[in-house]
């Protein structure tokens, strides 16, 4: 991504951009190699909570299977679908482009963004009914998990909305086109994992007991 | 290798823009390398005083100087700031980034937008380091709970600010991972490659895997003293050897992190001044990655007193023993290197033979560490200090320090003055030795670390060890006074004074900013010396 955007020259006065491997195939493999070991960091961020998880389960089944019940699965499972969709939407957007509409980009990536808000108000309404019942990050062992967890999730969404909306403006300013569209692309791989991540946190915390 | 011509005269090179905006905004390679140089160093010399502090209230046994509460601060920070700022940064983002793409015939790193971002991001992990000094961490550098979720220090600001600092560590992995893989030169094949390339490979993957799972404990660390989160507090159910294990999941990589590249500098230097291919470069170039690998499933040996199963005791020392071989490896190959060179003794050399010996005592104390009987009597002794020390100052720091005067002329475009460079030399060996080899012994008589107070008995050696850190603190002052007269009046360095054959000695010294004119077309492999094809062909 940084590879393309450095043309955009913004920095001001800057010693001496490299213009380095100007050939637009090597910053894409480039581009795409770099987010996959971002990927890999990021498994590991969420890897050493996935452990926690199972030391603690391991543990203490019986407190897992009492507390998992407290928790909203609708809401659960409507978020499910929302960031399913999301994907599903990014897909189409990343189709788009290759076809060279950039509309259709935008108004695609536009809809993620939008889904990953409902989520995150979803998200708002179940931890609001939570803390009124009393339970917070530092109740027990599984709610520290559920708290951690989901927020992390959270954040990751967070930061994804703000990486695609950014892409979208992008769009709106002429930058894609059928021959190119990395950050495009990259965009979407990370919302993608981030989808990806919810769908082991739904089972794991609200459906299995 | 294609020889590219040297423009005479061109000056300055990468160095000609001035000004702090050249600096702060730039995008190339060698000045973000350059920043990270001097920031990691700044915070060498401040850990050093922390360091040379511990050693003058331990030349008495009763705390004479300050409280025991101040000394345990000046060890946690002496600990904190050498291994997050100094030890981690200062191989891979310093030399590395000035060296990796002149290595492998590129014009910069991958992402040289994503290169400048991990250095500010590093300062602003350092600033809210030392922000947290307002109520400084007496934790030890490791952080243990359940005391660090209970002492009134500042635990949570400090977790940010490493937390930062591991983030920029990631993206540096993450760019030079990148680099590597898509940015070689036509011709540079995986086994042309310098060998230091191939640690500082192995590094990145380390610092990309591990990292996250330490940025995490650190936010857990953070949530228990914010919220109250339970993962670490036994009183809610949850273990402080979780701790323990997610701690060391990355600390003990993060080992080899520290260790190979200096390997890698070591596995440049000894070939160049021996006049020698090196010996057994691709087991050097695999062993690298061996031990990158192996070293994710050894951290279970810092917590044999911690009481996990006796299995897992078990497995992780048999595991520890094993990390040795790829390691073993490396030293071996080196020695045949040496064996029948014509060798020279210039200052790089000499830290290189130094980095062999000094790792091999620290290597070879190892074993008692790694194995369960012995470990519990050693375990958070001197000997276990001595050991450490040993392997990161004894073999990372001075590998730092061969790399530093083998590439001084290359980055700054001057000569030191090599009579000068000798003599810090002796006095850091003789200064290393007398510190640290002692605490070898203090350590098997008995004597716990992190006390300001000891026995009487152990006054003789703790005061041997104070004199020597004087004569280490007096050597690396005049290596780096060395330094400082070499910037403001070397004579001018030829673009290769050590007639090396990688292909960062192929350009002018300073280097051009883009660091080719053309980009290298490569023939053969950096260690031609009288065989340059390579081994393969």
């Amino acid at each position: 991504m940084a590879v393309r955007l450095r043309e955009s020259g913004r920095a001001g006065r800057v010693s001496a951009p490299p213009s380095g491997h100007a050939d637009p195939r090597v910053a894409f493999e480039a581009a795409k190699l770099g987010l996959w070991t971002f990927l890999a960091t990021e498994v590991l961020l969420f890897g050493a909570l996935f452990t926690a998880y199972t030391v603690f389960r391991l543990k203490y089944p019986a407190l897992f299977q009492s507390e998992h019940l407290k928790l909203n699965r609708v809401l659960g499972t409507l978020n499910t679908l929302v960031l399913i969709t999301s994907s599903l939407s990014v897909v189409l957007g990343v189709d788009a482009i290759r076809r060279g509409k950039a509309r259709l980009l935008e108004r695609y990536y536009g809809v993620t963004v939008l889904l990953g808000a409902v989520f995150l108000c979803v998200k708002y309404i179940e931890w609001t009914e939570e803390f009124r019942h009393g339970l917070y990050p530092g109740t027990n062992i599984f709610f520290s998990l559920y708290f951690m967890m989901t927020g992390l999730h959270g954040i990751h969404v967070i930061l994804g909305m703000g990486v695609l909306a950014y892409v979208v403006v992008l769009s709106r300013r002429g930058r894609f086109s059928e021959g190119y569209h990395t950050p495009v692309e990259i965009a979407g791989l990370y919302w993608h994992f981030v989808d990806l991540v919810w769908i082991y946190l739904l089972p794991l915390l609200y459906l299995i007991g | 290798m294609e020889h590219v011509e040297e423009e005479p005269g061109s000056g300055r090179g990468y160095l000609a823009e001035r000004g702090w905006r050249s600096w702060a905004y730039t995008m190339d390679h060698k000045r973000i390398g350059v920043m990270y140089l001097y920031t990691t160093i700044a915070f060498f010399f401040i850990g050093g005083i922390f360091a040379l502090l511990l050693r003058l209230e331990l030349l008495s046994p009763q705390a004479k100087y300050f409280s025991d509460h101040t000394y345990n601060v000046f060890f946690t920070l002496h600990g904190a700031m050498m291994i997050f700022l100094f030890i981690i940064p200062a191989i891979p983002s310093g030399l590395g980034n000035f060296f990796i793409p002149m290595h492998i015939g590129a014009r910069d790193v991958a992402f040289p937008r994503i290169n400048l971002a991990s250095y500010w991001v590093f300062v602003a992990g350092f600033l809210v380091v030392i922000g947290s000094l307002v109520s400084p961490m007496d934790t030890g550098w490791t952080f243990y709970t359940p005391y660090s979720a209970k002492t009134g220090a500042a635990v949570a600001t400090l977790s940010f600010g490493i937390f930062l600092i591991g983030m920029s560590s990631i993206l540096t992995g993450l760019n030079f991972i990148v680099t590597i893989h898509k940015l070689r030169a036509p011709g540079m094949t995986w086994h042309r490659l310098p060998l230091f390339i191939w640690g500082m490979y192995a590094t990145s993957i380390i610092q990309v895997v591990a990292t996250p799972v330490v940025g995490v404990t650190f936010l857990l660390l953070a949530m228990e003293r914010l919220f109250g989160v339970a993962f670490f507090d036994p009183a809610k159910g949850g273990d402080p050897v979780l701790f323990q294990h997610f701690f060391w999941f990355y600390s003990h990589p993060v080992v080899y992190v520290m260790i190979l590249p200096a390997m890698g500098i070591i596995s440049e230097v000894i070939p160049v001044f021996s006049r020698k291919p090196i010996f057994g470069y691709s087991a050097i170039a695999y062993s690298s990655l061996a031990i990158a690998f192996l070293g994710f499933l050894v951290w279970g040996h810092h917590m044999f007193t911690s009481g996990m199963s006796p299995l897992a005791n078990e497995i992780f020392s048999f595991m520890t023993f094993f990390v040795a071989v790829p390691t073993a490896v490396k030293v071996f190959n080196w020695i045949a290197t040496l064996y029948k060179g014509s060798i020279t003794f210039e200052s790089p050399m000499l830290y290189a033979l130094t980095f062999i010996f000094l790792f091999a005592v620290g290597g070879l104390t190892g074993p008692f560490l790694g194995a369960l009987s012995t470990d519990v009597q050693l375990h958070d002794t001197y000997f276990v200090v001595a050991h450490f020390h040993y392997t990161m100052m004894g073999g990372t720091v001075m590998g730092f320090f061969a790399g530093l005067h083998y590439w001084f002329p290359k980055m700054t475009g001057k000569m030191l003055n090599e009579k000068i460079a000798r003599i810090a030399w002796a006095l850091i060996f003789i200064g290393f030795n007398v510190t640290f080899f002692t605490m070898f012994i203090t350590g098997f008589e008995g004597m716990p670390r992190r006390y300001a107070e000891y026995l009487p008995k152990f006054h003789v050696e703790n005061v041997i060890s104070s004199v020597g850190s004087a004569i280490l603190a007096v050597g690396i002052a005049v290596m780096f006074w060395n330094f400082l007269q070499g910037l403001r009046k070397g004579p001018p360095a030829p673009g290769n004074p050590w007639r090396a054959l990688t292909l960062e000695w192929q350009t002018p010294s300073p280097p051009i900013t883009e660091n080719f004119p053309e980009i290298p077309v490569v023939t053969g492999w950096p260690y031609g010396y009288g065989n340059p094809e390579g081994p393969a062909a």
